[in-house]
Formats: C-alpha cells, sequence, structure tokens
C-alpha cells in the first residue's frame, strides 16, 4: 500500500488550507443533518471502521454517525467485550480487522502511538480519536469550527485554556490546532500541571494567575483527567482546593466571554453547574459541531486520499469533472 | 504537442441573448409560472439560472423562485481517484443547497453551464429528490457539448457545441470569472 495514503494522527498532518477545507466542509454539512433526509450518499459502499479502547460516549456516538450519515457501512469495536478481553494484541486486532478490507479505521487507545502503528499495520485511512495524552485531533477542528461559528472569526482571538494541561491531549491538539490558525493562545493553570518547557516549546504563554482568564475571549476548561494521574502522585493538594482556585465559575465569567469544555464535565470541580449550563457556555455547540466536522473529516480523507498532490481546486473549478 | 489552442464560441452579446430564448420557452412551456422553481447546479448554473429568472421577469412580470444546489455530496467517484480515470477533476469547495420554497409538487428547471457526461445532472436529480418530490424535473443548459455518458438529455439547450473529447468547454461569467464567455480550449483537429 502507498506511503502517502493520508491519515488524520494528530494536527501535525493539516496546515491551515486543510483546515479551513474541512470547516467549509463541515458547513455544508449543517443543511444535511437538519433537513428531513438526513443521508447523502457520499460514502455508499465503503467501510469504516471504530476502534476504541478507550470509554467514549460522544465521539464514538458521533463517529458512527457521521459514517451512517454518509451511508457507509460502520463497524464498531469496543475493546470490552471483544477478543481484546482474551489479550489479543493491538497488532494481531488491527490485521484481523483489516481483513474486512475497511477504508477508514477511527481508533481510539489509551497508549500514545496507537493511531501511528495502526496506520502501519493496516491498509485503511486512519483517523486518531485519542491517543493517551498525546492528540485528538477531531476535538481540536470541531472546538475551532464551535469558535468561528460563534465569534465569526479565528484569527487573534484569545483562548484561555484552564486546567488540567499535563494529561489532556485536548490541549496538546489545540495548542498546535488554535496557534496555526492565528488564535492567540494563554495555558492558565497550578504549575503542576502545565508541561514545563511548553512556553518555549510552542510560544504559547503561561499564567498561574486565575484572573487572567478574564482577558479571554473563550475560557477553554479541560477536565481533570483523574485516570490518567500517576498514583501517588500529589499534583494538587485536593479536588476542592482546586475548584476554589481554578474551578470556573458565573463569578469569574464576564459578560461576552464564552466557555468551551471537551466534556465529560466535572461539576463542580473544573466547571460550574452555573456556568456550564448558563448561555456562555458553547459545550453543546461543540458536541453538535462534532457531528458535522466529522463528517467532513471522513468525507476529506475520502476525497483527497493521498498527500503531496492536492491542487488548489478553485483554480480548476471551472473544468468540472466526472460528476 | 502543439500549443493549446483556445476559440471563442459565445460572446457576451450571444449569451445574453441565448439566456433570453431559454426564458421565453421556460414560459411558453409553463404558462402558468407558478409553480416553476429554477435550481442552479454549483457554482455556474447559480448565476446563469439567476439571469433567467431576471429575463421572465421583464417579459412576464412574474418573478420565480432561484434555488441553487450543491452535488458534491452526490457525486459517484468519492474514493475512486487513483487516478484511473484522467477526468475525475479535483473535489471542489463544498457549497450550500439552498431551495427557495418547497421542492415537493415544484415543477424544478434544473440549470448547468455545460451538459457533457450528464453524471453532474444524475447527482443533481438525487440531492433534488433528498428535500423533497418535484412535480417534474426538467433541465436547462447553456451549452450541450455532446459525450454523454448517461441516458439524459436537456429540455431547453442554449447552444449545441459539437466537441472531441479532448477538448475543453469553458464558460466564463461575468459574476464568477469577471467576463462572458464560452471558450473552446485544445483539441486542434476539426471538431466532430
Amino acid at each position: 500500500m502507498s506511503n502517502h495514503r493520508r491519515h488524520l494522527l494528530g494536527m501535525h498532518d493539516l496546515d491551515s488550507a486543510d483546515v479551513e477545507r474541512i470547516l467549509e466542509t463541515a458547513a455544508g454539512f449543517e443543511d444535511v443533518v437538519e433537513r428531513d433526509v438526513k443521508k447523502v450518499p457520499t460514502l455508499r459502499g465503503r467501510t469504516v471502521l471504530n476502534l476504541f479502547y478507550e470509554s467514549s460516549t460522544r465521539t464514538s456516538a458521533s463517529f458512527e454517525l457521521a459514517a451512517k450519515r454518509l451511508s457507509a457501512d460502520v463497524v464498531s469495536v469496543k475493546a470490552a467485550g471483544s477478543s481484546v478481553d482474551k489479550g489479543e494484541s493491538l497488532k494481531d486486532t488491527v490485521r484481523t480487522l483489516n481483513a474486512y478490507k475497511p477504508n477508514i479505521i477511527v481508533i481510539r487507545h489509551p497508549h500514545i502511538g496507537a493511531a501511528q502503528l495502526t496506520a502501519r499495520w493496516s491498509d485503511a485511512h486512519v483517523v486518531n480519536a485519542g491517543d493517551g495524552k498525546h492528540q485528538h485531533p477531531t476535538q481540536s477542528l470541531l472546538d475551532l469550527y464551535t469558535i468561528k461559528k460563534r465569534l465569526g472569526r479565528l484569527q487573534d482571538v484569545k483562548v484561555s485554556i484552564v486546567g488540567d494541561v499535563l494529561h489532556s491531549r485536548v490541549a496538546r491538539s489545540n495548542i498546535e490546532g488554535f496557534q496555526m490558525m492565528g488564535l492567540d493562545v494563554t495555558l492558565v493553570g497550578p504549575p503542576a500541571l502545565i508541561p514545563p518547557g511548553i512556553e518555549e516549546a510552542t510560544g504559547v504563554k503561561v499564567s498561574d494567575d486565575p484572573e487572567s482568564m478574564s482577558e479571554a475571549d473563550v475560557i477553554y476548561v479541560l477536565r481533570m483527567q483523574h485516570e490518567r494521574m500517576e498514583s501517588g502522585q500529589n499534583y494538587l493538594p485536593s479536588l476542592r482546593e482546586y475548584a476554589r482556585v481554578w474551578g470556573v465559575n458565573a463569578r469569574r465569567v464576564r459578560p461576552g466571554q464564552v466557555v468551551m469544555h471537551p466534556g465529560p464535565m466535572n461539576r463542580g470541580v473544573e466547571i460550574a453547574p452555573d456556568v456550564a449550563d448558563s448561555a456562555a457556555s458553547l459545550v453543546e455547540n461543540q458536541v453538535e459541531a462534532g457531528l458535522v466536522v466529522r463528517m467532513a473529516v471522513l468525507y476529506d480523507l475520502m476525497t483527497r486520499p493521498s498527500m503531496g498532490t492536492v491542487i488548489d481546486i478553485r483554480e480548476r473549478a471551472g473544468e468540472r469533472g466526472a460528476a | 504537442m502543439s500549443p493549446l489552442q483556445t476559440r471563442v464560441l459565445l460572446d457576451a452579446d450571444q449569451i445574453a441573448r441565448t439566456l433570453a430564448r431559454i426564458g421565453s420557452e421556460i414560459v411558453e412551456r409553463h404558462p402558468d409560472l407558478s409553480s416553476v422553481h429554477l435550481v442552479g447546479i454549483r457554482s455556474r448554473g447559480v448565476p446563469i439560472a439567476e439571469r433567467i429568472r431576471d429575463r421572465i421577469k421583464e417579459t412576464t412580470g412574474v418573478e420565480v423562485p432561484v434555488g441553487a444546489v450543491d452535488i458534491s455530496f452526490y457525486r459517484d467517484d468519492v474514493g475512486l481517484r487513483s487516478g484511473a480515470d484522467e477526468r475525475l477533476g479535483d473535489h471542489p469547495i463544498v457549497g450550500e443547497t439552498i431551495l427557495d420554497g418547497p421542492v415537493e409538487g415544484a415543477m424544478v428547471v434544473l440549470v448547468d453551464d455545460v451538459l457533457y457526461t450528464g453524471r453532474t445532472v444524475r447527482a443533481a436529480i438525487d440531492a433534488i429528490f433528498d428535500y423533497g418530490r418535484p412535480a417534474c424535473i426538467e433541465l436547462a443548459v447553456l451549452a450541450d457539448r455532446g459525450h454523454r455518458e448517461l441516458p439524459f438529455r436537456a429540455d431547453f439547450v442554449g447552444k449545441n457545441l459539437p466537441t472531441q473529447l479532448a477538448e475543453h468547454v469553458r464558460v466564463r461569467l461575468v459574476e464568477t470569472d469577471g467576463v462572458d464567455e464560452v471558450v473552446l480550449i485544445g483539441g486542434g483537429g476539426e471538431t466532430t
């Protein structure tokens, strides 16, 4: 199989033109998911395989629905209840499922690099739906889509990413994606939860002052990732203490600011219910965006299957192809 | 290989007269315009549909609705671009499908710039049906260049252009390209 097969393993697989195109395509799907017939025949006869080694509600549901809305055949495999329980290795599972010739494999896995290995071991286009604390690119795309839809722009939008950056793949993808699209990113949180050296590595600003959130257009609240914190490590004195100092509550959100959260929310820890359910919260908009953005990602991989051959189609728009 | 030859087939004046004629043919076929809905196929079908609407309004005083259909999600070549068919163009940026009023029971006139293989029309008809069940669908094109791959014909044809497969017909419009003209590019030999 060609080495040039396109994958979406991290935001580094995209440039700003790719992101713009995917966001435009997603906007085109808004109409499809609103109308009576919520399905288009685009991927009829293609197969999308969802392989989830970690719990997920919105990512797995939205990828499955996205593929179905595009008329693809969808197989969803969860590690729990599959041969993984019997000790099958990732490689054997991927090789086995590859025999069914999926066009796209969507994988979530607790270990960094699992998506990359899947790309190596299969003949499909691979979409990383989260690998450990590494990357979750479709989350970043849907966050960009949500911000653009609400604020009308991406350039120079000020975002404070607040909380557990250290354990967050969402933060890693968003730092990359937000900066690529010209947003102004500040990481806000207790120093123990901010990766050391990240300012130098990525060019973001870092603040250990909770008040600095008031400068932002968007307060992006991260989930406290208890399950990724190594036991015996004291990242925090207590969750109550964290909520008191860093929790985003109604007092902290000034008029005009919007609040985002990738979910699932720990209400009363990183985000207070009075914010989560307020008009400033874009959490439900993010979930809605997840469907159309994932449709756009599947569409983009199938319509531009290889790397390095992407021509600016606007130049050639005058020449209609075979369709 | 000789450099690509370009020949103007229709100039601005001829395009204007052709669209006026298509407008009056539509009026002739549908004396009652109340359920006629022009639907342009993106991208150049849309400005052509708008111009036909304007001509119809000039002669009858009736403004028929104009919609736009984007066929990106209905193409038959998604995922098939492994170089087998050179004519498979790049997938254009997805546009919105906007219909001005219900499709149910409407007399839809699809409008496009060039009728060629017929695959675009097939995709557009499939798209329309996902919005409702029209009373009928007709097809109006500025130019028909032949070489059909599906059994379609247009109800309203601006100009029949016999072409060779190696040639390209480009329609340029003021709205999208800054100039009104239909040109034939390439080929070199006699047209069939």
